[in-house]
């Protein structure tokens, strides 16, 4: 075994590029879950004019290729004199796109929350947005959690289209090796490896995090 | 000669139509500091209906509220969530929240609405769960809890708000008929305690022995009115007393 290939060439650049999907995942996944929260519950209990604008953005969102959002942000965008770079752009359509998705979960969540706990808290004088941030919310979260983690796992990998808008990142990386070696096989193998690890770090934590939010009277005894 | 002091609660003309079916059709009443009035009626009668309509939890149509000679007006949000506070309400399905344990339960609304530091919410939440007898269950959460605890965590928890008045929508209704005595003893110290309370119950023996005044509801509207021996007694010729009667058919009732 070429081993040397492995040791000066690929895991350097892999490592550089984890370094980047991480950088790209962490604010993507931690801002984008904070914007499905908020476009749920707009979707859920806004103003019906405000749900139907938090609808809409979820539709376009969810609706087109993930992509495509990407090309747009970085390539449409300077039409208009907004000039992004590569990982800004990503990072954005990232958020954008994952908040979409979490929206909906987040939305599962909130309708099933009962009614009474509503009325409870509105009749000592919360207002509705207490109401929502202090009640509702952090039950419809811990319903949403599973869902919500899935999204995140998603987000892992479809970070990986960074790359097609110049943001090289662990994918990228690898990519570039690839087509200078043509060691296609033994590239990709070695990627797949780092995305499921950083998939399992990623499922190891969401699992933690269930626990800690786990309460009696939630799911099984 | 003593001043007429104004009703710490009146109610005017509500109305309140819910998909196309008059549920309310013009209630009034008023309710004096330290009363106790009962509310009684058939299921359909529109009595929760009516508490809510109180708070605004369901806002009326039509109608007016006044609480101590100042009328709620309920469009403006911060007029509206100060009325609320001097309102407990508590619910035939308690309403606990679900993800917070009795001691939170009971604290949120201090820090959240109140404004109070957690400390200090916390010993005000200890000391009102200890009042219902409940000072030991402070850790438990509401899946943890019995009927009767859970409906005592509520009591306690609209009480930490030092209400001026309370609206008690059924809050026995929903218990096993053993765990039934101990929110209504809780209940009835309150009443001693001259706590202001407008009570929507089934317990004939209760409102008998508490009730200042006996309201009693059908469709839509306070068809009688008047002390419990006017209205309950076993020679009054009543809609109430009928009622009563075949409630008392229904359940044997445990007091």
């Amino acid at each position: 075994m070429d081993t040397a290939f492995y040791s000066t060439q690929l895991i350097p650049a892999l490592n550089r590029g984890l370094v980047m999907s991480v950088k790209l995942i962490i604010p993507s996944g931690l801002i984008g879950l904070m914007l499905g929260i908020v476009i749920g519950t707009l979707r859920t209990f806004g103003h019906p004019f405000i749900r139907k604008a938090a609808n809409a953005y979820a539709t376009v969102f969810r609706g087109t290729p993930l992509v495509v959002q990407l090309f747009l942000l970085y390539f449409g965008l300077p039409n208009l004199g907004i000039y992004l770079d590569a990982y800004t752009a990503a990072v954005f359509g990232f958020i954008l796109c994952s908040g979409a998705y979490h929206s909906e979960y987040i939305r599962g969540g909130l309708l099933s929350i009962k009614k009474g706990q509503l009325l409870a808290a509105q009749a000592m004088g919360f207002s509705m947005f207490k109401t929502m941030s202090s009640i509702i919310v952090p039950q419809a979260l811990r319903r949403a959690l599973p869902g919500c983690g899935n999204e995140i796992i998603y987000l892992i990998k479809y970070s990986s289209l960074a790359y097609i808008i110049t943001c090289i990142e662990l994918t990228g990386e690898g990519k570039i090796i690839a087509t200078r070696t043509f060691r296609y096989t033994e590239v990709f193998l070695v990627i797949g490896f780092y995305y499921l690890v950083l998939v399992t770090i990623a499922s190891f934590i969401l699992q933690k995090l269930e626990e800690k939010f786990k309460i009696p009277g939630f799911g099984k005894a | 000669m003593t001043v007429q002091k104004p009703p710490i609660l009146r109610v005017e003309n509500i109305c309140k139509a819910l998909g196309g079916k008059e549920i309310l059709k013009s209630v009034s009443f008023s309710l004096n500091k330290g009363e106790l009035k009962v509310l009684i009626g058939p299921s359909g009668a529109g009595k929760s209906t009516l508490l809510q309509c109180i708070n605004f939890l369901i806002p009326p149509d039509k109608g007016h509220v006044w609480l101590e000679g100042v009328e709620v007006q309920s469009r403006r949000k911060r007029d509206l969530y100060a009325f609320r506070q001097q309102v407990g309400m508590i619910f035939q399905d308690f309403n606990l929240f679900d993800h917070l344990n009795a001691l939170e339960n009971v604290a949120i609304a201090l820090r959240k609405v109140k404004k109070m530091h957690r400390p200090e919410a916390r010993d005000r939440a200890v000391a009102e769960l200890e009042q219902v007898g409940l000072g030991d269950k402070k850790h438990l959460y509401p899946a943890e809890l019995s009927g009767g605890q859970k409906q005592r965590v509520s009591i306690a928890r609209a009480l930490a708000m030092d209400p001026k008045i309370m609206l008690l929508d059924e809050p026995t209704s929903a218990l096993d008929p053993e765990l039934i005595g101990e929110v209504l003893s809780v209940i009835r110290d309150l009443a001693r305690g001259g706590m202001t309370m407008i009570l929507a119950t089934h317990q004939i023996g209760f409102t008998r022995s508490l009730a200042d005044e006996v309201l009693f509801m059908e469709h839509g509207i306070i068809i009688e009115q008047g002390s419990p021996e006017e209205l309950l007694s076993p020679k009054a010729c009543t809609r109430s007393r009928d009622f009563c009667s075949r409630l008392n058919d229904l359940y044997t009732e445990n007091e």
